[in-house]
């Protein structure tokens, strides 16, 4: 029987590269289908939300920035055991915090997937309120999504013909094109602040 | 030492500890606290170091789409910003929406409330009164006998089944994943439960992982989706369907079943587990009753809940409206957010600038221009602060003020505001559970008051979903499937200006979005969040906001185990994350915990 896999886009939109996991299963769910076993998610930043999808999963592959201290820009995979580890090894975000502690708590309760790869790629900005992807991280979505495709066909599972189910996705207004299009300028919102989270100039 | 206005004597001389952040979701928070050389605390100073102005995002984009963005603002509150985002556009724009709509958004938002407070209770708060690794010394006949003693109707007591949990978390701390465990201070005398109580507890905790995963299906069924569900201007954007063959993923009798079986869940759940588990714990801290901070002396609630569509006025509210100022709970006064006099944020002592010193503005008007200087007796560099200087600016978050006074939100500022009210359900709940524990009404006023306030509203809200439930399945036998009002879709159709707020009681406290449009685009639009009251900084006048009055006075037992700071702030359920680093006198850091 084919594994049921749960893909996931995990981060904030909200702050620039930390989109890229989200980014990358709109992607993948807007240009290719799959049979009902496989679930294309974004799952935001909701931690234990997520509880409930990770036990239906056999397999789990996560997509998100992650800060493996390399090139920005940089893809890195980790597999299995690695992934909690390397989810907190440097901390970005919350919702890493967030879903380390899902994935502890799946094992805690016992239905942890056993197969788990993180597809992780180096963010280049972080700290830029409602920015949206920087070229270099954007421009490895597809480079990622072709890995994750890889390890899923590893797994026996392969996209089908047929159409694209988007509805898992965030509104339309939300997506890449209408969030980073649609950004008023610095002119008529400030993006300064503190010198510790914001860049000098975006 | 220096008297504040709203009552505190702060003293700023002893030891200072500090807790700091890391993350970016919500907020950062951090915390400053002095103490005595008994180690109690005398001087608080609570402080957002993130920037973060919802406008710079917002600002000329299709109002009909605010809720969207305003749900990714937060990792937790998601719902509660879409609603409270399109009840601000539909004030705004003079929609209205039909009933069905009201029925459906009145059980998401209480289904939030309850898996908001449970999963607050047993994942983010019972670890600061339970000591999961004191657990695996209990003995499971014994807790078995207490389990039957302080809630005889819940299934799940048998002495196997409390030993079988006892060996899942044996091994589990044994292969070394402590985990979700790992940042507690286990030795610390501030934990007073016996290993039994621990051991209960933290068995109602992975209880609690299981109802957790149920509750959200409800998001699922009406919002479409989850995470995220969908919202809409105008109602839902579920069709309702009970003759079968309409469209797909319209709400039918099959998925009504499906909320409704979730909703006796919920009350289940609360009946049996929840409330007699704050009960049974509480009645281990019953001498520890510090953290009340401003909730005897000021309290802030919008009210929420409706009971029919559009109508806002506090009687038709089942959360209750209402502030109380100076202590005196014989009256209660209207809110009003559109009033300029009543809803103020103050910058004072944040890192803004409106222009000229004292100035306080309403959110309709008001201004995001960050000026980021530290006071003159700041400790370090204004990348790497060591202590900051709470009288100069010293907080990203602005100081919100009703009428001038810094006000307590939340579950517990409900409740209070209820209880003086006369609110029936409210009253009887709380001098019930008062009764129980052999309290004075003054214990309310505590860390312990609120997490029991929650406790009681997750009760509460529990059966305001099995009302709104009926409700809406009645209105459907009577043949109204309408879910949603178009009418005014179409930005033609608006007014070239227009101004609006929403009002939620989100699970944290009182939330208000205010809204300008012009020419069909968001002109201003600003949030102020439970957390931007609670955590608030001090204002012109000196008060101290809720976080820093809870902190005043508590003793803490090892003051380089701030198991007294976390207890209380956790309380309020703070949506923002934050790391806690203990610091000695010369700033070297100590050791870390993570607060949530």
């Amino acid at each position: 029987m084919a594994p049921k896999v749960l893909i996931l886009g995990i981060g904030n939109v909200l702050w620039a590269d930390e989109g890229f996991g989200v980014r990358c299963v709109e992607r993948l769910a807007q240009t290719t289908a799959f049979g009902p076993n496989v679930t294309v998610m974004d799952g935001g930043t909701q931690g234990l939300y997520l509880l409930p999808f990770l036990e239906d999963a056999d397999a789990l592959v996560v997509f998100d920035a992650v800060d493996y201290g390399l090139e920005p820009g940089t893809l890195k995979i980790v597999e299995d055991d690695e992934v909690p580890a390397f989810m907190g090894a440097k901390k970005m975000s919350l919702h890493q915090t967030g879903f380390q502690d899902v994935i502890a708590t799946a094992q805690l309760m016992g239905y942890c997937p056993e197969r788990m790869v993180l597809i992780g790629c180096q963010p280049v900005e972080l700290e830029d309120y409602g920015g949206g992807l920087r070229d270099a991280v954007a421009a490895q979505i597809d480079p990622a999504l072709k890995i994750g495709l890889d390890k899923l066909a590893e797994m026996g599972v392969l996209p089908v013909d047929g159409d694209v189910d988007t509805s898992n996705l965030a509104d339309p207004s939300i997506m890449r094109g209408a969030y980073e299009g649609g950004r008023p300028s610095e002119a008529e919102a400030c993006r300064t602040g503190d010198d510790r989270f914001f860049p000098e100039s975006v | 030492m220096v008297a504040t206005p709203n009552g505190f004597d702060l003293d700023n001389t002893g030891r200072r500890i500090v807790v700091d952040p890391v993350t970016r979701i919500e907020g950062h928070m951090r915390c400053e606290v002095n103490v005595d050389e008994n180690g109690v605390i005398r001087n608080a100073v609570s402080t957002g170091t993130m920037w973060r102005g919802l406008e710079v995002i917002l600002k000329g984009r299709d109002p009909r789409d605010a809720w969207a963005f305003t749900e990714r603002i937060c990792g937790v509150c998601t719902g509660t910003h879409a609603l409270t985002s399109v009840r601000a556009v539909e004030d705004a724009l003079g929609i209205t929406i039909p009933d069905n709509a009201n029925s459906i958004r009145n059980i998401m938002q209480l289904n939030l409330e309850i898996h908001d407070h449970v999963v607050h209770f047993y994942h983010l708060h019972a670890l600061d009164w339970v000591n999961p690794v004191n657990a695996l010394r209990a003995d499971p006949k014994a807790t078995s006998e207490l389990q039957q003693m302080v809630s005889p109707s819940h299934p799940l007591s048998s002495p196997g089944y409390f030993r079988d949990v006892q060996n899942r978390l044996k091994k589990f701390v044994e292969s070394g994943q402590l985990g979700l465990f790992k940042n507690g201070y286990w030795d610390n005398p501030a934990y007073k439960l016996p290993p039994e109580a621990d051991l209960m507890a933290t068995t109602h905790y992975l209880e609690a992982l299981d109802l957790q995963k149920e509750i959200v299906k409800v998001h699922t069924i009406f919002g479409g989706k989850n995470p995220h569900p969908n919202w809409l201007v105008g109602g839902v954007p579920c069709p309702i369907n009970v003759h079968s063959t309409g469209a797909v993923g319209a709400i039918n009798m099959e998925r009504l079943n499906l909320v409704s079986s979730i909703i006796d869940k919920c009350i289940e759940f609360n009946k049996n587990v929840y409330l007699p588990d704050v009960v049974a714990i509480g009645g281990f801290y019953k001498s520890w009753l510090y953290g009340g901070g401003l909730s005897s002396k000021a309290c802030l609630a919008y009210g929420d809940i409706p009971e029919n569509p559009n109508d806002f006025s506090p009687e038709q509210l089942h959360l209750p409206r209402g502030a109380i100022i100076n202590g005196n709970l014989n009256e209660v006064h209207d809110v009003d957010p559109r009033d300029p006099e009543q809803v103020q944020e103050f910058v004072d002592h944040s890192w803004y600038d409106y222009g000229e010193p004292g100035k306080g503005l309403h959110p309709w008007d008001g201004r995001t221009e960050p000026k980021f200087e530290l006071g003159p007796n700041a400790k370090g560099t204004k990348t790497n602060i060591q202590e900051l200087d709470e009288a100069g600016k010293y907080s990203w978050i602005k100081a919100p003020r009703w009428r001038g006074h810094a006000m307590e939100v939340g579950p517990l500022a409900r409740y209070i505001v209820g209880y003086a009210k006369g609110h029936e359900d409210i009253k009887d709940q709380v001098d019930g559970l008062l009764r129980t524990m052999d309290l004075p009404v003054e214990a309310l006023f505590s860390t312990l008051g609120r997490t029991a306030a929650r406790a009681l509203e997750s009760e509460y809200c529990g059966r305001l979903q099995k009302h709104f439930f009926d409700k809406l399945v009645q209105n459907i036998k009577n043949g109204d499937e309408n879910t949603a009002n178009v009418e005014k879709w179409d930005p033609s159709t608006w007014p070239k200006e227009a101004k609006g707020v929403g009002m939620t009681e989100a699970p944290r406290g009182a939330l208000g979005h205010w809204i300008k449009i012009k020419d069909g685009r968001i002109e201003n639009y600003q949030c102020v969040v439970p957390t931007t009251w609670n955590g608030s900084p001090r204002d012109t006048a000196g008060n101290i906001g809720a976080f820093e009055a809870s902190l005043m006075n508590t003793p803490m037992e090892r003051p380089d185990e701030p198991v007294e700071i976390l207890r209380t702030l956790h309380s309020f359920d703070p949506c923002l994350a934050c790391s806690t680093h203990v610091m000695s006198p010369d700033g070297d850091e100590l050791t870390t915990v993570k607060v949530r």
